[in-house]
Order: C-alpha cells, then structure tokens, then sequence
C-alpha cells in the first residue's frame, strides 16, 4: 500500500479498465441478440467470452469493435466512448477472426505491411516491427512465402501478430484455435500471455473448454444474456463441479 | 468382413502432398474415429472414400465394392455429410429432407425409423428455412438427411467443428443411437476429447497415420510418465520450465500444467520438486495420471512437430 500512495490521483484519473459495457442490447426485427449485457475487463487480462451457439457472442463482439450499432446502451472500450468515438475505439484494438483472414496470394511480409500501412504505421518503423515480430515466431526466414503454401498452425499465430501490429490496446480473438493441433494451440495461448503481460487485453471466444481455463476471468452468455462471470476457479465452486465444461454444461442446459 | 479396405492410398495438389500413403481396414458397424488438426488430410481422404475424388495412386474398395469401377453403386449405399453446410438454405427443414429422400427415390415415412429421434427435435422447426438454423440445428437436420435413404456406411466430415459442447455432447449421443441400427461410421474431428467415444481411431497428421488403434490401446502406449500440477500463474511456471534440467515435455492442460517425464517416476519426482521449490513456484495437486488421448497426441505428434 504504502508504494502505491503517490499514485494515487493519477490512478483516480486513469481508469483501470480497458472495457466497460453498459446495458449493451441489440435487436434485430423482434428479436434480442443480445439483452443488456454489462461487465467490465480489466487493463490485461485475459477475457474469456463463453456461450453456446446463437448466444450472442458474435454480435456482442461485433458492436465492441465498433462494427455493428448497438440498439440501446454504451460501452467505453480503450478509453473511448462507442457511441462517439467509434473511429478511435478501431484505431486502438485488434481483431482476429476464427475464418483466416489474411490474403493466401501475398507473401508473409506483404500481408504484414498491407494491414500496418492501413493502420498507417511509417514505413520503416513498419519494416522494424514486422520483422521483430517475425522473429518472435521463427518465420523471419520465410517472409518472402505466399500465405497459401504455409500451414494452418502457422498462419494463426501470423494473423495473430498481424492485428497486434499496431499495438493495440486490446485485441479480440474470435475462436482463434478452431481446427488446430493440441500443439499449436498451446504455441498459439503462449502469444496470447504474452502479449498480456505487456498489458494488451486480450478478449477471446473458444469452444475448447481446457483454454477456458487459460483465461483470468470468463464469462457465459446464454439467449443473448450474461449472468455467469467469474474465474474459473470460482465458477467452479459456485456451480460444484470440477471443470469449466461441466459449468458450461450446467449452466447452458437449464 | 471388412466395410472399407484402403490401400496406399496418394494425393497431391500441385506439390502440397495431402496424403502420403494411407492404408486402413473399418469393419462393419465400428465407429471410426479419423483424428487430425486442420490440413492434416481428413477431408481429401472422405473426398476419396465418398467417390468425389480420385487419388493418384492406392486401391480401395467400399462396402466391398471396387472405388473406381464401382463408384456409382457405392453412391447409392452410402451417406454423407460434408464438412461445409450443403443443404439448401432457402429450401425449409422439412423440403430439405424430402429433397434427398426423392432424390434416392425414397420418402421420409419409409425410413423415418432411422432419423426419429434427431427429427422429433427438429419438428417444431420443419417449416423454416434451413439456413435460418442455429449451428447444432444445421449438423442435425444434414445428419438426417444423410440418413434417410438408409445407409449402411456413413461418413461424417468434421460435424461438430464450431459447434458448443452442449450440441457437441448431444450429436455424439445421436451418433450411438445410429450404431445400434448396424449403420458403420467413419467420422472425422479436430477434437481430442470426442476421440474416446470412437471404437477405433486413427491420428491423422501432414497426410499421415501416426498412430491407428482403440483408444485404450494407443493410451496404454504412452511412452512417458504423466504428472500434473496445478498453479496459481501457469504463465510464469511456464517460463521457468523452459530451465528445468529435468527429460521433460510439459504444456497446460486446462488449468494444470502436464508433465511427461521420460524417467522412473519414483527417482525424477522428488528432483522436480526439488526445482520448484528452489524456483519459488507455489504448487499444488502434484500427482501421477493416466494420459489422456490429447496428452497421447502431443506425445506422439510432439516428437515429429515442426
């Protein structure tokens, strides 16, 4: 406590959120997709967002990044308001989707340095960070490679990096893993905390109930409402049983 | 008898080798499971199998039935459901599956027997557009249709990609109520854990069977001694473990991390906790397991992984 006492009015001031959701609620003709949602994700942490399919995830997701009108409620995400701001709010995230999304006809590096000068990254510092990254994932040898001829495995762990390009505050990863070896997914959540512990929020979606666990803290959503949010270990205790499936089973089912 | 006999079987697309050299048998009324990440092969091999494809090189037969001289007759006999949704997204549930009884020149009441308990769950639906489904939904209505003209070999590619465990464990059931009818199924799954429900399984990787067999016998095979443990941070345990000295593979497993030791546990143990303690890991629920078919996997796959 006493290390932190200095800091104290400069922590008032900036908060320790990265997102905070407010009644978020989404309808499209009669139908709700999403029901007032409210949670908020700390600075860092790892997000799981759970659900069983048609739950929501995907619109909730959508309306997060700014992609989608949200019907009534608000949301503050990297700092900046979702119904004012949504030019900054996509400025300052990172998104990933679970359907590759890179271009299978451009190289590795030309596939990099499409998506950083759309971020509008200089051109040197973009040459510098890509290949840092590239580095980092042992495929700084093969930057001259088209996408199309590299493994799955390999062009997850691409994409991944290439949405952290510009350095987002928070990136979300939508069923990153979907399809992959055990020992790719476990290459692909070793980025994942890595990248949080240089303070990126990561928000993530999976079907696979064991990375549930990866998370810090998770959530379940259900006919387009959230009412489970805790830690794994809490969740577990709150429903009494011994695994993240078995609360997804329980609490999805009934 | 043997339902499907493969022999070496070859294809390429351009230089990309998707299978090299893949030889199996599946008797009759097995569930057989075929086990691979994405791009391992699965679905080129359904491709050859269902007759869609045509390898470059290997025999086979189908239902005893030669695959190249006899593809039309091993059309009528078998079902399919493809790893992509294929049915038709503006036709309704019901249309859907009067299509494909017509189209093997059956109806839906000659066979309902078969697809009765999938259908009864999709009857409050039957009037709405199949592409208006929820994703379980969508996996069940083409598992009908798959089955109306009933078949005595059915493949399925991948049914329960993207879909939530709820839906998954649900299918899997459906799928034991088929193989009571006699019906044999080959399916395929990027899934570890829907492995143990096959009778048989083959490990699927880089167009390649790694390990084939029940999967008792490829767990009993595990080469290593499994220890987990639990941490509060796995994140740092992990990093420190990129030092232990220690014959070791080690990765997390939901919120534990595993440990295959390559050791006599009695005299390794007591030096891997001795490494904790002096890295100030605190630790709990340290203790021998059986493996399960994923740890097998990254056992097997760990040593020929890029």
């Amino acid at each position: 406590m006493k290390v932190r006492l200095p800091f104290r009015h400069q922590q008032a001031q900036e908060s320790p959120y990265s997102i905070v959701v407010k009644d978020l609620t989404k309808c499209f003709g009669d139908f709700t997709a999403v029901n007032h949602i409210s949670f908020e994700v700390r600075k860092g942490e790892i997000f799981g967002f759970l659900g069983a399919n048609g739950a929501g995830k995907t619109t909730a997701i959508r309306m997060l990044c700014s992609l989608l009108q949200p019907t009534s409620g608000n949301a503050t995400i990297a700092g900046y308001d979702l119904a004012t701001q949504p030019k900054l709010i996509k400025r300052h995230i990172g998104y990933m989707s679970q359907k590759f999304s890179l271009y299978d006809d451009l190289t590795i590096f030309e596939n990099m340095q499409l998506f950083g000068t759309i971020y509008g990254i200089p051109r040197k510092e973009l040459k510098d960070r890509i290949f840092s990254r590239l580095e980092n994932l042992h495929l700084a040898d093969k930057s001259k490679t088209l996408v199309a001829s590299i493994p799955l495995g390999w062009k997850q762990k691409l994409a991944f990096a290439t949405a952290m390009l510009h350095r987002p505050d928070i990136v979300f990863l939508d069923e990153p893993t979907s399809g992959v070896d055990p020992i790719v997914r476990r290459e692909f959540w070793n980025l994942i905390y890595e990248a949080a512990s240089h303070g990126v929020t990561i928000f993530v979606t999976t079907h696979y109930m064991d990375e549930a666990e990866y998370c810090g803290r998770i959530s379940i959503m259900s006919h387009g409402e959230l009412k489970l949010i805790g830690t794994p270990t809490e969740l577990k205790e709150q429903m009494q049983v011994d695994s993240i499936e078995k609360v997804f089973v329980k609490y999805v089912v009934r | 008898m043997a339902v499907i006999s493969v022999h070496d079987i070859i294809k390429s697309y351009g230089h990309i080798r998707a299978l090299k050299g893949v030889s199996f048998d599946v008797e009759e009324g097995e569930v057989f499971g075929v086990v691979g990440p994405d791009g391992a092969g699965k679905s080129t091999l359904f491709n050859i199998l269902t007759t869609l494809l045509l390898p470059d090189s290997g025999t086979a037969t189908v239902l005893g039935r030669d695959l190249f001289k006899e593809y039309l007759e091993i059309r009528k006999n078998i079902g399919y459901l493809p790893g992509t949704f294929s049915l038709y997204p503006d036709l309704t549930v019901e249309e859907n599956l009067i299509f494909f009884a017509t189209m093997y020149q059956s109806s839906i009441r000659e066979n309902m027997s078969i697809i009765k308990p999938i259908w009864q769950q999709l009857m409050p639906f039957k009037k709405r557009p199949a592409g208006k489904l929820s994703g379980g939904m969508k996996q069940k209505l083409a598992l009908c249709c798959a089955l109306i003209h009933k078949p005595t070999l059915l493949f399925l590619d991948e049914p329960t990609t993207g879909v939530d465990p709820v839906s998954r464990k649900e299918f899997w059931e459906i799928l034991g109520t088929i193989k009571t009818q006699g019906i044999t199924v080959v399916v395929s799954t990027p899934y570890m854990d829907e492995a143990t429900l096959c009778d048989r399984i083959a490990l699927l990787q880089e167009g390649t069977f790694i390990r084939m067999d029940t999967p008792p016998n490829i767990i009993s095979s595990f080469k290593g001694e499994l220890v987990t443990l639990r941490t509060d941070d796995i994140f740092k345990l992990l990093r420190k473990m990129a030092d232990c000295p220690l014959n070791c593979t080690f990765y997390p497993y939901g919120e534990n991390l595993h440990v295959i030791f390559y050791d006599p546990i009695a005299t390794i143990l007591p030096q891997f906790e001795e490494f904790l303690q002096q890295n100030d890991i605190a630790y709990d629920n340290l203790m021998q397991i059986s493996p399960t078919i994923e740890d097998c996997f990254i056992e097997i796959a760990g040593s020929t992984h890029p």
